[in-house]
């Protein structure tokens, strides 16, 4: 199986697709002579043409309602905000148009339009470019939300949001386009929407981790089996919606301990759904509360030292699940651990 | 003005027109008895504009307008039975009670929706031109927004790329005079509308949206010229509406006398009165225009009244498209 870096996937599906769809079409700023600003699309524009792969000026709003008159029009557009934090100059037509017109217009018309975007602390981009937002579209009914943490699932996951009827935010993560990793060959060679992974096995807590947290709690994984004797269950969702519920459920059976970790903010984050969905359906087999790993609540300071505690890392986790065991004095303040050095980061180009 | 064209047409426009009118009318009184809720946005006093603007376009041809938009739907085609239905909140409504009053839509006839968004509405009409342009048909993509909607980012971003990306769309700014309850020259730094596009590309012309002629004539220019040279234009089709900006309004900003002077133009008499004094239409033929126009709106009223409202069941239907292959919880 051949080893590619997550962005290397990314632009893998996104190729295939192109060659395999005459519909399917690319829009961005950036995406084209620059080669995107994390490179992801280089070498579309030469290989796919100006026709396909479409440089747009700074639009945000504008790009994402062409992408969803274009899709409405019958093409499958594929839709790129340089961050995700510019998504939110676009929020209106996601949520007012590609999220609801199915819906509005009595199903008469689908929206099978992609937006892709980066999300992501740890490059000492400050308050308003290091947001993790995928809260915000899980809160919208209309939309898919896929948050790839691997580059078999970036590739695999790409190239079902692309195939799918429904509007996706497709969210990757800054810190994971360098990262490597197998990724199965062969162009019909997908990752179907709403089937978690289990990344690791184990049975005395679960935790399931989100977008590059998924990652962050594998290593934690290692070091609760390495230095506390615990083996932890990790599980990545890799789509928020559709939601594998019953993976999670099934594994919460067997460990009766729960962690959600996530990067973003804690007041109706992700974790917040997920444990309240855990309390839901499977309060009888918890021995103890649902603990929550997230992001602090403050806005993402600059500073190197204060950026490093105001996410998750590694010892957050390990002393969650822990402390979900009952093994330390429950602390739901997620500043309290020492701070650690960030994982190898993609410097955004340009940006 | 433009020419007039043959009779059978002019009696269609006008019987479109009238239809228009007696439609929103009736629909004032349903709101007025509560039998349709949320927002209401009439059309009177814009009739020309509407039947102008679609009268340009082929079939084949798409239409994307504003909340304002019963109208477009009836003059695209759409059954008055279907648009009260909505409007009622019935499962029969062109969009099954999902929309209301604002999200009218109807596919088959490429009215690709009302939009509720002020300006919301523009990249997506130019999104749609986008897929004729790849797709190398000679569609053209006709979008209507309001005075108001040309202050918004989208103006500005979608007029820009529109241009760049030479794409088939006609931006009809229907300047009723009023962004709700504030005045052209008090929300418009340039109020000679037209002229909005020029520094994003985009050339302006102006009709007169109280004449069904003029709006048709300056309209069918434009549509043809962005057919043949795929470059958008702008026109701004002055007119004014009668009503309130919906039913809501009290209308504390604007004079009765300003009202009275504008419905001395009423495009529906006046254009009336043509075809009399043309010989297309006598009196007689004019009454039972009308009487026809009210016995539709009758017919639609009762259609809606006698249409179920959706089942509870159907609360969860047509937000997503399932995949077979997807496993767990879309809700």
């Amino acid at each position: 199986m051949p080893e590619l870096r997550y962005r290397e996937a990314l632009n893998a599906a996104l190729r295939e697709e192109l060659a395999r769809d005459e519909r399917v079409m690319l829009m961005g700023e950036d995406i084209g002579v620059f080669g995107g600003a994390f490179k992801v699309t280089a070498g579309l524009l030469e290989e796919f043409g100006e026709r396909r792969v479409r440089d747009t000026p700074i639009s945000e709003n504008t790009i994402v309602g062409i992408g969803v008159g274009a899709a409405m029009a019958g093409l499958r557009p594929v839709v790129e905000l340089m961050t995700v934090n510019f998504a939110l100059l676009a929020f209106d037509q996601i949520v007012n148009s590609a999220a609801h017109i199915h819906y509005m217009f009595g199903g008469q018309v689908t929206v099978p339009l992609v937006i892709r975007m980066p999300q992501g602390a740890g490059h000492q981009l400050g308050p308003t470019h290091s947001h993790c937002l995928e809260a915000m579209f899980l809160h919208v009914p209309g939309l898919l939300v896929a948050v790839p943490a691997t580059p078999a699932d970036a590739k695999g996951l790409l190239k079902t949001a692309i195939r799918d009827e429904n509007p996706v935010i497709f969210i990757e993560h800054e810190s994971l386009y360098g990262i490597r990793g197998e990724v199965p060959d062969g162009e019909d060679v997908t990752v179907d929407f709403g089937h978690a992974r289990v990344a690791r096995a184990g049975s005395d807590v679960t935790i399931v981790g989100v977008s590059r947290m998924a990652l962050t709690a594998e290593r934690a994984a290692e070091t609760l089996a390495r230095e506390h004797g615990v083996e932890a269950e990790v599980i990545d969702p890799r789509t928020l919606r559709p939601l594998d519920l019953d993976t999670i459920l099934a594994s919460v059976q067997k460990t009766n301990r729960c962690v959600v970790v996530e990067e973003g903010w804690p007041h109706g984050g992700v974790g917040a759904n997920l444990a309240a969905l855990v309390a839901e359906h499977a309060f009888d087999d918890l021995d103890g509360p649902i603990v929550r790993v997230s992001g602090a609540d403050v806005p993402m300071p600059y500073s190197k030292p204060l950026e490093d505690i105001a996410f998750p890392h590694e010892p957050q986790i390990v002393q969650a699940a822990l402390a979900s065991l009952g093994r330390t004095p429950t602390d739901p303040d997620t500043r309290g651990a020492e701070p650690q050095p960030t994982q190898t980061a993609t410097t955004p180009v340009g940006s | 003005m433009g020419d007039m064209p043959e009779p059978e047409t002019a009696i269609e426009w006008l019987q479109t027109m009238t239809l228009i009118r007696r439609f929103e009318e009736r629909a004032g009184e349903m709101y007025a008895r509560a039998k349709i809720g949320g927002f209401l946005h009439l059309s009177i006093g814009e009739e020309a504009t509407i039947v102008g603007s679609t009268r340009a376009l082929r079939e084949s041809d798409y239409l994307v307008s504003t909340y304002r938009s019963h109208g477009y739907a009836l003059a695209r085609g759409t059954e008055p039975e279907r648009v009260m239905a909505e409007l009622f909140g019935r499962v029969d409504g062109c969009c099954g009670g999902h929309g209301g009053s604002m999200h009218m839509f109807d596919l088959r006839r490429r009215f690709m929706g009302g939009y509720g968004i002020v300006g919301g509405n523009l990249p997506i009409a130019t999104g749609i031109a986008l897929g004729s342009d790849y797709t190398e048909t000679d569609e053209v993509t006709l979008c209507t927004f309001g005075d108001g909607a040309s202050n918004q980012g989208t103006f500005g971003e979608t007029l820009n790329l529109a241009a760049l990306w030479r794409l088939p769309v006609v931006f009809v700014v229907i300047n009723n005079q009023f962004g709700m309850g504030t005045s052209l020259e008090r929300h418009s730094a340039v109020t000679d509308l037209q002229r909005k596009g020029e520094s994003l590309g985009v050339p302006g012309t102006r009709c007169d949206g109280m004449d069904v002629l003029d709006t048709h004539a300056v309209i069918a220019a434009a549509v043809e010229r962005v057919r043949e040279d795929c470059r958008p234009v702008l026109v701004e089709a002055v007119t004014y509406r009668f009503r309130g900006h919906s039913m809501a309004d009290p209308e504390e900003y604007r004079s009765k006398e300003e009202v009275a002077h504008w419905r001395e133009r009423d495009p529906i008499p006046a254009f009336g009165e043509l075809l009399e004094s043309e010989g297309i239409l006598d009196a007689q033929g004019l009454q039972k225009l009308d009487r026809d126009a009210v016995a539709r709106v009758d017919a639609a009223v009762e259609f809606a009244e006698a249409s179920p409202f959706p089942a509870s069941e159907s609360l969860y239907e047509d937000i997503y498209v399932l995949d077979q292959n997807a496993r767990g919880a879309y809700h």
